[in-house]
């Protein structure tokens, strides 16, 4: 089953909406809640990247009967330090974004911590690719 | 523990959720941060913040949490309003600090 999402950068509002289609896809499926709950945080996290650091993005949602695979594709800033964007409480958002409680620097160990294989592939001036994987067992 | 039990022993305002006091409260999360509430706070739990925008409404209902409690008085937005309507979320208020409301519920669901 494959779905295709498209994230406008800064736009808040819809934070969230591909998470939330692909939770209420996955409980449709049967899916263990406690994976449907590791897919969420991991999405949404990377969902709300692209808002608040990038410019727009698509996401590729597959899912297979072994797990799910989440591909989010962005144009933006790109990550130059991708050690250092990894590491928890490190993050370059706007004063703006933290305030709205975003930018905690929380988002990509998150996603690390929820999935069974995460691979970023960026470009400065560019953007950026994550690849999110998560087994169903 | 139910919602109910909390707005009556606190004498918490309810925003919206009227219909949905008879949610199971599991523990509390305190905290501003989105990410943090997403990634550590537990199903059922009620969320107690001073974040008042829609964002915290996505996130309460992707983590199952059994309500959203305004510390200091802060109501929420217009739009966060309609969106937990939608969601079935209620949103709670109090007057009180994050401080002393988080001792206070966690007093009573751990007697
Ligand atoms: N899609 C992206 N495009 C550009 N930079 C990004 C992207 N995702 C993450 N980053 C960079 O990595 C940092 C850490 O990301 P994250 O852990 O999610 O924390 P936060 O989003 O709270 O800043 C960000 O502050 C940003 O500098
Ligand atoms: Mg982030």
């Amino acid at each position: 089953m494959k779905f295709q999402y498209s994230v406008e950068g800064g736009d808040f509002t819809m934070a969230g909406h591909a998470s939330s289609q692909v939770k209420k896809s996955l409980k449709q499926l049967g899916i263990d809640s406690s994976i449907i709950k590791r897919v969420v945080v991991a999405l949404y996290e990377a969902e709300v990247n692209i808002v608040a650091h990038a410019y727009r993005g698509v996401i590729d949602v597959d899912i297979e009967s072994a797990g799910i695979k989440l591909k989010l594709t962005d144009e933006g800033p790109g990550i130059p330090d991708i050690e250092k964007a990894m590491t928890k409480g490190f993050s370059t958002a706007s004063a703006a974004v933290r305030e709205m409680g975003f930018g905690a620097g929380m988002g990509l160990p998150n996603i690390r911590d929820n999935s069974d294989r995460f691979t970023i592939d960026t470009v400065v001036n560019k953007g950026t690719v994550l690849s999110i994987e998560i087994d169903f067992k | 523990m139910k919602i109910q039990d909390l707005v009556d022993s606190l004498g918490l305002v309810v925003f919206t959720g009227q219909t949905l006091l008879d949610n199971e409260v599991t523990g509390g999360y305190t905290s501003d941060l989105l990410s943090d509430v997403m990634g550590f706070a537990k199903e059922g739990n009620i969320w107690i913040t001073l974040q008042t925008h829609k964002n915290v409404i996505g996130v309460a209902s992707l983590k199952d949490l059994s309500a959203i409690l305004l510390i200091k008085g802060f109501e929420p937005d217009q739009d966060a309003l309609a969106l937990a309507e939608k969601e079935d979320i209620p949103i709670l208020g109090t007057k009180m600090g994050a401080f002393e409301i988080s001792a206070k519920i966690y007093n009573l669901i751990n007697s």
